[in-house]
């Protein structure tokens, strides 16, 4: 067991240590880094879902005025690995997909930039591209794993006997759509390639693998790599990876030397190049007994991936591990198209597979006329039925026994469609919520004492989610000192690595290592050290892993409103109650609850990439049209959270927020609706035109 | 082609020769280096680029900087008084209204202005017709719609506006909701 | 973008002959679609015209210029928030005053212009995409929301994305609607366009103004080049009136269907009545056949809704992806129906 900080300012909830920049907006984000002098670069892309470019002619766009250079895949300089198809920017002449980046203009001032990739002209041998899934594709392939390193497949028991035997069973199609990250913050960039040194100040979710990436692809050693990102203007998955607009823009730094480039992604081009989420296609069956028991689970997802480079959403994964049943399958199967690659977005595998599993349970818990909420809690397990480990700590069942009491479920008439307030169908709906604990293995903290104060220095990310606050609560609980004295330093690899914010990882990781960092400081120089005393200690892996499965659990409670004329859904109250260790930071923590409940809201009701397959792109690529929830679709949200004691997670006690609140949430409000209309809505988003009539 | 002009940024004259094609918002960015107004869309969709014209919420992105000569044009940087925030900015703070901060300059300029068109008795989507708006949560949150949040923090934006909004008499429009 | 010289002349005659003199020269008002439309590519003029200060900022009182007492004279520059606010538009034509609130946002609204709002164009994701072809923006090219034309379709032939398109009166050469909600709001009311062109000033009614696509669906409205809308003018109004926007988000987004209406209802029977629809066709729709339908008959939801889909038995869906448009044609027919419900609810005091 790990020994536990003694709370001290670890649990309360002090304001951000960045908000007067944040609110005055004189917090430097990747683009606004004061340099003397900079360039602009604007990509140039595909207008072909596939083929291969027969001519460039860039005369045009070099006559202008201002324009310092056009890069193209005939002339740019060639890069040292290409193992990673989407990082190799202008490397050939192949289009993959629809929106690739095929050239780039760097000049004088944005506009003329942006002019001369407009002016770029390029004729294309244009192939038939393929770019719609279906799970009666006959190419569908079973990857060798999916995202997190998770077998692709899983089987125990016989899920076709059970479902022979069953009373109830429910077998349901859910699918979810295709999402876009959308930070407010595009993907950008300023770079610049300066006596030997490419310097990156860069929107990006960890400065070390960007250094380690970029150092790859452009053959650097990565000394000579210097990553800088203080701010980041939301990323929520999509800057967790290197993406071919960085390497771009070190590209355009290196073509024009010593001056400094500036690169910023318009909101359509990352709708092409800055990642996604899957739709997924789910297959649901539920076998159980008269009392609830559940006796088979299957969950079978098909969702697509790029042709080029394969990311493999573990959408069924968390199904593994949610409730017990004796008979249990997942698996995982991927349409390779000619599209741009998926990658993460928040809570990848958890958010559309909780979608699919517990709206089938809504359904379930129908079938059989019992409670959604107690059919939950009659197959609450103590047990991972994945792994056979007893859990760390699971409080699903409390959550759902809290929010129920919180929410007013008991008043709740199970009939469908049974409660009308003047033009509007009122329903109410419920579904869990779980996320793994995840340490990632690699980070390293220096704590140092120096002008009276201790500075704690880690090459991390601070998202929005809250770093800058939460990281020097840890520091002064770790060295028995008083918040004000502790100085946190994130964002550039000029500080220690640290593992990228992902998985809801960073406190886990980051937090250990400063821990450890802090521990070793007081075990070396004791209580009152000198100036300039300094150490430097690295995360360690978390032996109690072999003994317990980590997961964070909580539960959804929705009310949706549905206009009887018109279909129009409202969500004029949310609820969730989580169990996730120890809070550090109660202020911060209800906010990146309430970020994730918002999102799934947004998810429900909202967010569809219209993909057109006669094209090969999202049509509806921009804010106007791909459509995130504004500020008056969202009502009441109250979130709440168990004081949990969990000893075995990490020295802090806590298990990660920043996605376990998008986990579930779709399938709250469409459960909701169902509740409140009688209308199973299987497909996201739950748009007015399902209600209709 | 490049004209010349002077634009009047939180109270300080900045002569430009500049580009007609510039918008106010690159010209705030890219010429005179107060990138308090963020670009989110570029295209009037999400009001990051929210900035005050003659104290009034405007998009920077789709104004042309050649227009603006003339124009009293308040970022939130230049919002604050005497080096202090402005009351919308503690309030942003206290409330935790924001996680990334990307969209909260222009939040906050977009709450300014919209607080002094409730002042000035002006009506929303969502007020009753023929009646005056108390400024609750409703009407802060369609007031507030034009300004996108991907962090969801508009459970924490709507009551700090509450707080920000000055009392009025007989009202309690800094009660929650 | 391509490079523009700018202009800000001295008045409207000037103006006026400044653009219709440069086939590459355009009109600049609030700025709020042409400056989206220029970042695009899908305008690419040569000169920009800035007439904000040019033309009225005023709403003045109708009495003295021939409009009759309650009707108001709206200056083309006066801006949407100002037109939404004013006590007498909000007193006088409530239809007006919502319409304009439920369009875009309050920053957009303190920057749209009365004149430039009912110029502005649609919202078709084919048109905004210079990559895609387009009637309206490059005649002759093809309707991408309809069909493809000569491009190889292996998997997939037919119609587009057309969420936000037509059920009323398009054609085989564009489905696209127009995007306004104040110019439904001002169809209702008969408002009338005054219009600057370098012949003189005309007057042009309100329904009159925008066309339906036919085989010319590059021109928006009846409008020619070097013509400057100056000012609207809304004639008194009788009745109780109301604007309804259904759209996918619960503010700032386009309208799937919107219906402005106006009821005046006497001794039990509808007197007058008049419908317009938006989100569903190239220009503001005027139900004129559900309004004869319904004048001096009773105004009961069933006659309503009766009416409502006698005007939209002409109303066609395009089968498109995501499920295409023709959930629009019922959804037209229950909104309209629920508009009028309530707004006789509200003329009789009956709770609903």
């Amino acid at each position: 067991m790990t020994e536990m900080l003694e709370h001290q300012a670890i649990g309360r909830g002090p304001a951000r240590r960045d908000g007067v920049r944040k609110v005055t907006g004189t917090a430097p984000y990747a683009y606004e880094h004061p340099v003397e002098n900079p360039a602009f670069c604007h990509p140039v892309q595909s207008t072909v879902g596939r083929g291969r470019i027969t001519a460039i002619d860039t005369s045009a766009a070099l006559a202008l005025d201002g324009v310092l250079a056009v890069l193209t895949p005939d002339d740019a300089e060639r890069l040292a690995n290409t193992d990673d198809a989407e990082l190799a920017v202008l490397q050939t002449h192949e289009v993959a997909f629809r929106g690739q980046i095929i050239g780039a203009a760097v000049a004088e001032t944005s506009e003329v930039a942006r002019q001369a990739a407009d002016l770029v002209a390029v004729t294309y041998d244009q192939a038939p591209h393929d770019v719609v899934l279906s799970d009666s594709r006959d190419d569908l392939y079973r990857p060798d794993a999916v995202n997190g390193g998770f077998p692709t497949d899983s089987n125990e028991g016989d899920i076709e006997a059970a479902l022979a035997a069953a009373e109830v069973t429910v077998t349901q199609t859910y699918t979810t759509a295709m999402y876009h990250q959308n930070p407010l913050e595009p993907h950008t960039t300023t770079a610049r390639s300066e006596d030997g040194v490419l310097t990156l100040w860069d929107s990006t979710q960890g400065v070390h693998p960007v250094r380690k990436a970029v150092a790859k692809v452009l053959g650097l050693e990565p000394d000579a790599v210097h990553v800088v990102c203080p701010y980041v203007g939301g990323a929520f998955g999509s800057k967790g990876q290197l993406k071919a607009n960085t390497v771009l823009a070190a590209m355009a730094a290196r073509a024009v030397p010593g001056r400094s480039v500036r690169l910023a992604l318009t909101r359509q081009q990352m709708f092409d190049v800055a990642g996604y989420r899957t739709p997924t296609i789910q297959h649901v069956t539920l076998a159980a007994n008269r009392d609830g028991t559940l006796t088979g689970i299957a969950h079978d997802v098909v969702e697509q991936t790029a042709r080029i480079k394969e990311f493999a959403e573990q959408t069924a994964v968390s199904t593994r591990s949610l409730y017990a049943a004796p008979n249990r399958r997942t698996s995982h199967r991927l349409a390779a198209l000619d599209v741009g690659v998926p990658s993460w977005m928040r809570a990848p595998g958890e958010c559309p597979g909780m979608f699919g599993t517990e709206v089938a349970m809504d359904e379930l818990a129908q079938e059989l006329g019992m409670d959604p909420v107690e059919l939950r809690v009659v197959n609450d397990t103590e047990i991972d039925p994945d792994s056979g480990k007893p859990f760390s700590s699971r409080n699903l069942v409390a959550c759902l026994r809290e929010g129920a009491q919180r929410f007013g479920w008991a008043d709740r008439d199970p009939a469908p469609r049974s409660r009308r307030e003047g033009n509007q169908l009122v329903g109410t709906g419920v579904a869990s919520s779980v996320y793994p604990v995840y340490r990632m293995p690699k980070s390293t903290a220096t704590v140092r004492f120096s002008g009276g104060r201790y500075v704690a220095e880690i090459g991390a990310a601070d998202l929005g989610t809250g770093t800058w606050t939460s990281l020097a609560q840890i520091a002064a609980d770790a060295l028995g000192a008083d918040l004000a004295s502790v100085e946190v330093r994130i964002g550039d690899t000029r500080y220690p690595e640290a593992s990228v914010a992902g998985g809801s990882s960073g406190m886990t990781t980051w937090g250990s290592a400063v821990v450890e960092a802090a521990r070793a400081f007081r075990a070396k120089f004791g209580a009152d050290p000198s100036d300039g005393d300094e150490v430097e200690a690295a995360v360690q892996a978390n032996p109690a892993t072999d003994d317990y499965a980590m997961f964070a659990f909580g539960a959804h409670f929705v009310e949706a409103r549905v206009d009887a004329d018109t279909g129009e859904v409202r969500v004029p109250r949310m609820l969730g109650v989580f169990a996730a260790g120890k809070i550090i930071n109660a202020r911060l923590a209800r906010s990146q609850f309430l970020g994730g409940m918002t999102m799934g809201l947004s998810m429900a009701l909202h967010e569809t990439s219209v993909m057109d397959p006669r094209f090969g792109h999202v049509v509806n690529h921009d804010l106007a049209e791909y459509h995130i929830t504004a500020n008056a679709d969202v009502g009441e949200i109250d979130v709440g959270w168990l004081d949990e004691h969990d000893p075995h997670v990490n020295a802090m006690g806590s298990k990660g927020i920043g996605e376990i609140g998008i986990v579930g949430a779709a399938a709250a409000v469409s459960n909701a609706v169902h509740h409140a209309t009688g209308v199973r809505v299987r497909e996201l988003p739950i748009t007015l035109d399902k209600l209709l009539g | 082609m490049e004209t010349e002009l002077t634009l009047r940024i939180d109270g300080q004259d900045h002569h430009l020769t500049i580009d007609t094609r510039t918008t106010l918002l690159d010209a705030l960015r890219e010429r005179i280096g107060n990138t308090s107004a963020k670009k989110g869309c570029d295209h009037g969709q999400c009001g990051a680029c929210t900035v005050l014209t003659d104290g009034r919420r405007t998009l920077s992105c789709l104004t042309l900087a050649v227009t603006q000569g003339g124009a009293e044009i308040t970022t939130a940087e230049g919002l604050g008084q005497d080096g202090g925030l402005h009351p919308v900015q503690q309030a942003f703070i206290d409330h935790d209204a924001f996680q990334c901060g990307y969209c909260t300059p222009g939040q906050v300029c977009s709450a300014v202005g919209m607080l002094a068109e409730y002042a000035d008795g002006w009506p929303s989507a969502v007020t009753e017709p023929g009646t005056t708006a108390e400024l609750d949560h409703d009407e802060i949150a369609e007031r507030m719609s034009g300004n996108l949040c991907r962090c969801g923090a508009y459970a924490n934006i709507v009551p700090a506006v509450q707080a920000a909004a000055p009392r009025r008499e007989g009202t309690n429009a800094g009660g929650a909701r | 973008m391509k490079p523009f010289a700018y202009q800000a002349p001295g008045d409207v005659v000037d103006a006026v002959r400044s653009v219709a003199e440069d086939p590459a020269a355009v009109y600049l008002g609030g700025g709020t679609n042409l400056v989206d439309h220029l970042k695009l590519g899908i305008v690419s003029p040569d000169l920009l015209v800035d007439v904000t200060s040019l033309t009225s900022a005023e709403i003045t009182d109708g009495d003295g210029g021939g409009l009759g007492v309650g009707g108001l004279s709206v200056g083309a520059a006066v801006r949407n928030s100002d037109l939404a606010a004013d006590p007498r538009v909000r007193e006088r034509f409530r239809v007006l005053s919502q319409a304009l609130l439920a369009g875009a946002s309050g920053q957009l609204r303190n920057m749209a212009t009365t004149g430039g709002n009912l110029l502005q164009r649609t919202r078709c994701v084919y048109f905004q995409n210079v990559s895609t072809p387009c009637n309206k923006r490059e005649p002759g090219s093809g309707c991408s929301a309809l069909a493809v034309p000569g491009r190889p379709a292996p998997t997939h032939d037919g119609a587009g994305w057309t969420r936000n398109h037509a059920i009323l009166g398009a054609s085989e050469h564009c489905v696209a609607t127009h995007p306004s909600d104040m110019a439904v709001g001002m169809a209702v009311l008969d408002a009338r366009v005054r219009v600057l062109g370098p012949d003189g000033e005309r007057v042009i009614p309100l329904t009159e103004l925008h066309r339906l696509p036919g085989d010319a669906p590059e021109r928006d409205t009846v409008l020619e080049h070097g013509d400057l809308i100056t000012g609207v003018e809304l004639p008194p109004m009788r009745g109780r009136s109301a604007y309804r926007k259904v759209r996918d988000r619960a503010s700032y987004a386009f309208a799937l269907v919107s219906v402005a209406a106006v009821l005046d209802v006497a001794d039990g029977v509808v007197r007058d009545v008049r419908v317009a629809l938006g989100g569903v066709a190239h220009k503001p729709w005027r139900a004129t056949r559900a309004e004869e339908q319904l004048r001096g008959a009773a105004p009961t939801p069933a006659n309503f809704r009766a009416a409502i889909e006698a005007e939209l038995t002409d109303a066609r869906g395009v089968d498109g992806l995501d499920g295409g448009n023709a959930f629009k044609i019922p959804l037209a027919a229950a909104t309209v129906t629920a508009v009028l419900r309530d707004l006789a609810a509200s003329e009789t005091g009956d709770p609903r």
